[in-house]
C-alpha cells in the first residue's frame, strides 16, 4: 500500500512537471521563437503588451486550466453514466453550450452591447444544463452505452446546425469572431479571462475533490453507493451541476473541445492502474493541461503564422484514444438493472 | 429470545406508486437466517429492495434495529445493515481489496482515506470468505464465484447487523453455491448477523433458513419455521408445479409420471430401481415399480415417476398381498427389468417375482451405462 502512495505521488509529479515543461516550450515555441533567456527576463519584469506576457502566456494559461476543465468534466461524466466514452463533446453538452453562448452573442451584439465573460459562462451554462437534460431524459430510455452516445452527437449536431444557422443569418462585424470561436481556440484570451476561469475552474475542481469519496462509492454502482450510505438524489445533482460547470467554462471561453474528455481520463487511468477520483481528479486536471498545451503548440506553430482550431488538434490524438476504448470493450456495461 | 433487527409492519411494495405485494409483516431476529422463496417476477426481489430503501415502499414502514428506517440518516443505516444484490458489477481497475474496502465507507472521513484499522478489517473480511489470496487480483478478472465471495466480505466488511442478499448464488457451480452457504452460516453463527435473502434453490433453501418466507404474485402466501413451510403439497402449490411434484424429505424435484398403463415392470430396491425409474421416464414408458418397502430409497422416486407402485409397510418382509397385485401388474406388462442383485429375508418375495419373470421369457438386463433397455 505505501508504494501505491509513492507511485501516485509520483504519478501525479511526472504530470506537473510535463504540463510546465510544455508551458515553457510553448512560451519559447510561436510564430516568433523566443529564446528562453528572453522569456525569463520576460517573466521577471512583466511589460504590457509584450509578446510574452501579453499575448502567450494569457493564452496558454487558459489552454492549461481549460485542458484541465475539460478532462475533470469527462470523468465526472463518465462515472455519472458508468460509461467511458462519455464526455462532454460527444454528449453534445460542449454543443448546447455552444448555442447559447451563439444566441445570446448575436442578441446582445445588435442591441450594440458587447457580452462580459461573466455572462458568456452564464449562458454557456445554461446551454450545457439544456444539453444534459435531454441526454439524462436519453438515458432513461435507452440502455446501452452506445446509444446514449449516439444520442448525444445526434443532439451535438442539432446544436451545432442550429448555431451555424444562427452565425449564417447575422450580418455583425463581430460575427467573424464569433466563427472562429465557435470552431474552437484558445487564441486571444485576456488576463480577466485568465481570471475569471481560474476562479471558476478552481471551485469547481477543489468541490469535485472534496466528492472523491462519494464518486469512488458510485463507481460500484448505484446500488452499491447507496448501501454504503450515499445520497443518491443530491450526488448526482452536484455531479451533474459540477461537470456541466466545467464544460460550460471551457465552451465559454474556447468554444466547443473534442475528445479531450475522454482521452485524458482513460489515459491517466493507464497511468495510475486505478480509478481512484482521489488521485485521478488531479491527475485528470494535470494530464487535461499538459494534453492542451501539447496541442495547442502543434495549433499554433505547424502552419504558423495561421493558427489551427484546436479541435482539429485534439481530435486527431483523442479520437484515436476513444477508438481503442470502443474496441477493447466487448458488449458494454448497459442494462445493470 | 433473540433481539429483533429488522420488522415491517403493513408494509407494502411495488413500482411507480403501485402496489405488487401488500400485508408484508417480517420479523428478522439477530442469529436467524430468513428466505424468501416463490417462482420468478413473484416479486422477491421487490420486497428486498423495499427493505433496503432502493425502493420507496408503497405503504407501511420497515424497522431497523427498531427505528423507523425512512427517518435514518445514510450512515446510519449503512452502519447497520448491508447488501449483496444481483446487478452486475464491472468496476474499473478495481482490485478484489479495493472492492471489499469499499465496505468501510462508512467508517471513513471526508475523503475516503482507509485508516490502518480499515485495511486489517479489510484483509479479515477477506479472510473470512477464503479470499486473501484474491486481494491483488483485478475485481474484473476472477470468476463468478470468486466475485460472490469477494462481494461477500465487502458486505462484512461494513459490520453490519443485517445482511441483505438477493440471489446470491445464481451464476454459481454448486461447489461454490455450498462454499458461499456455509461461509454464511457460519457468520451468522459467529456474528450473530441477521439475514434475509431470497434464493432460488428450494433445496439450498431449506438447508439453510431458518424461517422460510414464501412470495407469490400480490401476496406472502405463507410463512413459518422451515419444517412447517417445506411440505410437498404447500410448495406444488406456491410454484403452481401442475407437471412434476416435490419431495419434501429430500428437497428434491421430480419430473411427472409418463402417462398410460404401465409396460415395463421395475423390479427395485434400495437405491437399485431410481437409475432405471429416471431413464424410463426420459424415454416417456409407463412403468410398474414394486414391490419396495415404504422406507425404501426408492420408494419416494418411484411414487412420484410409476404409474403404479407396489409396497409394502415398514421393515416386514413383502407379504401375500403385496406380493399378488405385483405379479397381477407384471402380468400385464410386456417387459420386466430387475436392477436388483442382493436379496434377503426381507424381499424374498422379489427373487421369486423376477425368477418368475425369466421362466416367462420377460426379464431383460439392465445396463447402467450405454445400452437401452
Amino acid at each position: 500500500m505505501r508504494d501505491d502512495r509513492a507511485r501516485y505521488a509520483g504519478g501525479l509529479l511526472l504530470l506537473a512537471a510535463l504540463a510546465l515543461g510544455l508551458l515553457v516550450w510553448n512560451v519559447c515555441a510561436g510564430s516568433v521563437s523566443i529564446p528562453l533567456g528572453e522569456v525569463l527576463r520576460a517573466l521577471l519584469s512583466p511589460e504590457e503588451g509584450g509578446i510574452v506576457w501579453g499575448m502567450r502566456l494569457p493564452r496558454l494559461l487558459a489552454a492549461a486550466i481549460l485542458g484541465g476543465a475539460l478532462s475533470v468534466s469527462g470523468f465526472l461524466l463518465q462515472t455519472f453514466f458508468a460509461n467511458p466514452i462519455a464526455g462532454p463533446f460527444v454528449l453534445g453538452i460542449s454543443s448546447g453550450a455552444k448555442l447559447t453562448v451563439a444566441l445570446v452573442m448575436v442578441v446582445f451584439l445588435s442591441h450594440g452591447i458587447v457580452l462580459s465573460s461573466m455572462a458568456m459562462v452564464a449562458g454557456a451554462f445554461a446551454g450545457s444544463m439544456l444539453s444534459m437534460g435531454f441526454v439524462l431524459l436519453m438515458s432513461r430510455r435507452v440502455r446501452s452505452m452506445s446509444m446514449l452516445v449516439v444520442c448525444g452527437i445526434m443532439i451535438g449536431n442539432i446544436c451545432s446546425a442550429i448555431t451555424d444557422f444562427v452565425i449564417t443569418f447575422s450580418d455583425d462585424s463581430n460575427i467573424v469572431n464569433l466563427h472562429n470561436w465557435s470552431l474552437g481556440s484558445f487564441s486571444g484570451t485576456s488576463w480577466e479571462d485568465v481570471g475569471l476561469m481560474a476562479w471558476i475552474v478552481g471551485a469547481a475542481l477543489l468541490l469535485s475533490f472534496l466528492l472523491s469519496k462519494p464518486i469512488g462509492a458510485y463507481q460500484m454502482g448505484e446500488v452499491y453507493a447507496q448501501n454504503m450510505g450515499v445520497d443518491i438524489k443530491r450526488f448526482r445533482a452536484q455531479l451533474i451541476l459540477l461537470s456541466s460547470l466545467l464544460s460550460a467554462t471551457v465552451t465559454a471561453f474556447a468554444g466547443p473541445i473534442s475528445f479531450v474528455g475522454i482521452a485524458v481520463p482513460h489515459l491517466v487511468k493507464g497511468l495510475f492502474r486505478t480509478a481512484k477520483p482521489i488521485v485521478i481528479i488531479p491527475g485528470c486536471f494535470l494530464g487535461g493541461a499538459a494534453f492542451c498545451l501539447f496541442c495547442d503548440l502543434i495549433a499554433r506553430t505547424a502552419f504558423a503564422p495561421r493558427d489551427m482550431s484546436i479541435s482539429s488538434v485534439t481530435a486527431v490524438f483523442g479520437a484515436p484514444v476513444v477508438l481503442y476504448l470502443m474496441a477493447s470493450r466487448r458488449g458494454g456495461r448497459g442494462g445493470d438493472q | 429470545m433473540n433481539q429483533i433487527r429488522l420488522h415491517t409492519q403493513g408494509l407494502s411494495v411495488g413500482y411507480n406508486k403501485k402496489t405488487l405485494i401488500g400485508g408484508i409483516e417480517l420479523t428478522l431476529r439477530q442469529g436467524q437466517i430468513m428466505t424468501l422463496i416463490g417462482p420468478n417476477g413473484a416479486g422477491k426481489s421487490t420486497i428486498l429492495k423495499s427493505l433496503i430503501r432502493q425502493l420507496p415502499p408503497t405503504g407501511g414502514t420497515v424497522y431497523l434495529d427498531g427505528r423507523d428506517m425512512a427517518a435514518l440518516g445514510e450512515r446510519d443505516v449503512a452502519q447497520k445493515l448491508s447488501v449483496l444484490m444481483t446487478a452486475r458489477l464491472h468496476p474499473e481497475l478495481m482490485t478484489c481489496f479495493d472492492v471489499a474496502a469499499t465496505g468501510r465507507y462508512p467508517y471513513t472521513g471526508r475523503l475516503g482515506i482507509l485508516s490502518q484499522e480499515d485495511r486489517e478489517k479489510t484483509r479479515q473480511s477477506l479472510e473470512l470468505v477464503h479470499a486473501a489470496d484474491l486481494g491483488d487480483r483485478d475485481f474484473a478478472r476472477i470468476s463468478d464465484g470468486q466475485r460472490q465471495r469477494v462481494l461477500l466480505a465487502r458486505a462484512l466488511n461494513q459490520e453490519p447487523q443485517v445482511l441483505v442478499l438477493d440471489e446470491p448464488t445464481s451464476f454459481l457451480d454448486i461447489r461454490h453455491k455450498l462454499e458461499l452457504l456455509a461461509i454464511l452460516k457460519d457468520m451468522v453463527r459467529s456474528r450473530e448477523l441477521a439475514v434475509v435473502m431470497s434464493l432460488h434453490e428450494l433445496d439450498l433453501a431449506q438447508k439453510i433458513s431458518d424461517w422460510v418466507v414464501c412470495v407469490q404474485g400480490d401476496t406472502i402466501a405463507r410463512q413459518g419455521p422451515t419444517e412447517e413451510i417445506f411440505t410437498a403439497e404447500h410448495i406444488a402449490r406456491l410454484y403452481g408445479a401442475a407437471r412434476g411434484s416435490y419431495n419434501a424429505l429430500f428437497g428434491s424435484l421430480e419430473l411427472e409420471a409418463p402417462p398410460g398403463a404401465p409396460e415395463v415392470f421395475v423390479i427395485g430396491g434400495g437405491g437399485a430401481g431410481i437409475p432405471v425409474y429416471r431413464r424410463l421416464q426420459r424415454e416417456g414408458t409407463p412403468f410398474a415399480a414394486g414391490v419396495l418397502g415404504e422406507n425404501d430409497l426408492d420408494y419416494p422416486v418411484a411414487l412420484a415417476l410409476a404409474a403404479e407402485t407396489v409396497a409394502e409397510r415398514p421393515f416386514r418382509p413383502i407379504g401375500e398381498e403385496a406380493f399378488r397385485r405385483a405379479e397381477a401388474l407384471m402380468e400385464g406388462c410386456s417387459r420386466v427389468l430387475c436392477p436388483l442383485t442382493d436379496f434377503g429375508e426381507m424381499n424374498e418375495g422379489n427373487r421369486t417375482l423376477r425368477d418368475m419373470a425369466r421362466q416367462a421369457g420377460k426379464l431383460e438386463a439392465w445396463a447402467a451405462e450405454g445400452c437401452t433397455v
